[in-house]
């Protein structure tokens, strides 16, 4: 009788696993300003950034996306494409024979992102072995949750501001699905360009209707250029990097990020705004009540 | 420990194999990563060799260190039987050269399939120059089919292979080898993901040099959708890499370019350019420990490289 019972449970279908297969719309209540209009450059604040991404960050031109080609049709990478315009389209990939999940893949819409991330127990590659924008994902099961760890990714931002993310860096995911809801919540490292790892959480509905469609992408040479230029802010000349703290009133070194900045407790001792705003003025009533994101009017403050 | 040796025209490059130095080659195990179709990258203890394999035989570009040679045919002679028929160095620093003529040795000789050992003439000049007291270049090992045109061309397992050489980059004596069937390039120390790039300013490297090296790269690579895949690219050191990784390592030199060319018109010295740190945010990223080319190297080289292109008579690259 006990080998019976030992039996049944080895084929009735794991407990844990849960079915993430269907079309995803994205809710976009969470850190909307920064994932729908964009971050505002020079808005570090709650990014755990060491010295050396401020600076990277402070150097970025964003001119470089139309004056280098190669950079036009560059997807998000993984670990920033959940927050991007995420509408996403998850199938199993099933074992023929035992018909076991053996993966899952995903596709967004935004430069047809697509994504393996695999269940069967295979390891990652070598050390040697080529980067991609995806990276390479596997997944295990923690109760009803699924449990992501990606390496092998290429250097890429984890704000489209120029905060850059490097190619050492891993992220660890948690998919939990709540009936019709799906929230994925991510956990970023880099030794390179943040002190401590930087957590973000991700929310779609279900929505059978949606089609993921094409979207095709081809570089295209706009501005003329010299082979050896590349739009970038020389040191202590970026002249951008106060709108933010202007614009919303905020402590300038608040906008400078650091770890502190992710914590509660930062308020406490962070210092009074050089330009204090009475009103909000700058993307006020983004995304509430499904509003869309007007241009902002206002202009920052005169320095 | 077998201490390596530096041959004459090298002496000033031991610098580049102190860390091999201290290392037991015995302990060095050669890692086969699989680029492309039938090309094939070859990790051990020095710069990384790209192997092509097929019907006609073995080709490789770069040859490690001497006491490697073993261990490189070994794994070579898992992925084909065939004669080495080509070695091509990419450059004269001995982690690159090094193996020729132990490599040349173990590969046998047919003289119906002899083994050609191919670099830019710059290469053999200097591994051909003596100095006073130091060995010679094994002569075995010596690339006597030599190249003095701006390319040079194969055509080699069913695959044409095009050697360019890039003026007054890393080197005087660079190559970059395109196997254009496949879609792969092989580097050499050009481009080195993960580490400054050496700018040999003694024998000839320049920033402007490298500057238009990685640019040449960008231009023979054509990446897949999403702006990835499709050419390989084989890098002196480091891992497998695309267009998308060359852009990345492109952007910091000319970045760092730009700020040291910034300093040196407000006339600052090399001292006052290394304090104020112009590779701070790219240093956590290229610089590891035991990391040859140091910030202050890449600094320094990229102060004198845009100094000395400045005076009458410099580079015009």
């Amino acid at each position: 009788m006990k080998i019976v019972f030992a039996a049944l449970l080895v084929c009735a279908p794991a407990f844990a696993q849960v079915d993430f297969s269907g079309s995803w719309a994205p809710l976009y209540h969470e850190d909307l300003p920064d994932r729908i209009p964009g971050p505002e450059l020079g808005d570090y604040l709650g990014l755990p950034l060491n010295e050396a991404a401020r600076l990277r960050a402070d150097s970025y031109d964003a001119d470089r996306i139309s004056v280098v080609p190669e950079y036009q049709c560059r997807p998000h990478s993984a670990d920033y494409s959940m927050r991007g315009l995420a509408n996403m389209r998850v199938d199993v990939i099933r074992d023929p024979v035992t018909q076991r999940a053996v993966a899952f893949h995903t596709r967004i819409t935004f430069q047809e992102m697509e994504r393996t991330i695999w269940l069967d127990g295979r390891p990652h590659p070598s050390e040697y072995a080529p980067h991609t924008w995806q990276g390479f994902s596997t997944g295990a099961w923690e109760d009803n949750m699924l449990d992501v760890f990606t390496t092998h990714l290429k250097e890429s931002y984890l704000k489209r501001n120029g905060v850059p993310r490097s190619d050492k860096a891993t992220f660890t995911e948690h998919w939990v699905r709540h009936g019709d809801y799906l929230t994925v919540a991510t956990v970023v490292t880099d030794p390179v360009f943040m002190t401590e790892p930087l957590v973000r959480t991700q929310t779609w509905v279900l929505d059978p209707a949606q089609v993921i469609a094409r979207d095709i992408c081809e570089t295209v040479s706009e501005v003329p250029k010299a082979a050896d230029y590349v739009p970038n802010h020389l040191p202590g000349t970026n002249p951008f990097l106060h709108e933010v703290a202007d614009w919303y009133g905020l402590p300038y070194e608040a906008t400078r990020g650091g770890a502190e900045t992710l914590y509660p407790e930062y308020r406490k001792k962070m210092e009074k705004p050089e330009h204090p705003r009475d009103r909000c003025e700058r993307y006020c009533s983004c995304g509430a009540e499904g509003q869309v994101c007007l241009s902002p009017t206002s202009a920052p403050p005169k320095r | 420990m077998r201490p390596l040796r530096c041959y004459a025209p090298l002496f000033l490059l031991c610098a580049v194999t102190a860390n091999s130095q201290q290392q037991n080659f015995d302990q060095v195990e050669i890692h086969t990563e699989p680029v492309q179709h039938n090309i094939y990258m070859l990790v051990g203890a020095g710069g990384n060799t790209t192997v092509q394999v097929g019907s006609e035989g073995v080709l490789m570009v770069d040859t490690q260190f001497a006491p490697l040679a073993p261990k490189l045919m070994a794994e070579i002679r898992k992925l084909s039987p065939g004669p080495l028929r080509y070695i091509i160095n990419t450059h004269v620093h001995p982690d690159h050269v090094g193996g020729n003529a132990a490599i040349a040795k173990l590969a046998g000789s047919d003289p119906a399939l002899p083994l050609k050992i191919i670099a830019q003439e710059n290469v053999l000049n200097r591994l051909t120059a003596t100095a006073p007291g130091q060995p010679a270049f094994p002569e075995l090992g010596l690339p006597i089919d030599e190249y003095g045109t701006p390319t040079k061309n194969l055509h080699f397992n069913g695959e044409a292979i095009v050697i360019y050489h890039e003026p007054n980059a890393h080197t005087d004596g660079d190559s970059l080898v395109l196997f254009r069937g496949s879609d792969v390039i092989s580097t050499g120390d050009i481009f080195t993901p993960g580490g400054y790039p050496f700018l040999d300013i003694e024998r000839g490297g320049s920033v402007q040099g490298e500057i238009a090296a990685l640019n040449h790269i960008l231009q023979l690579a054509v990446p897949a959708r999403t702006q990835e895949g499709g050419t390989y690219i084989v890098p002196g050191h480091g891992r497998i890499c695309d267009d998308a990784d060359v852009v990345e390592f492109r952007d910091m030199v000319v970045i760092v370019r730009d700020r040291i060319r910034n300093m040196i018109q407000k006339n600052m010295t090399l001292d006052q350019v290394k304090a104020a740190r112009p590779t701070l945010d790219y240093d956590t990223e290229y610089v590891t420990k035991g990391s040859f080319v140091t910030a202050d190297r890449f600094v320094e080289a990229v102060y004198k490289s845009l100094s000395h292109a400045t005076e009458p008579g410099g580079p015009a690259r």
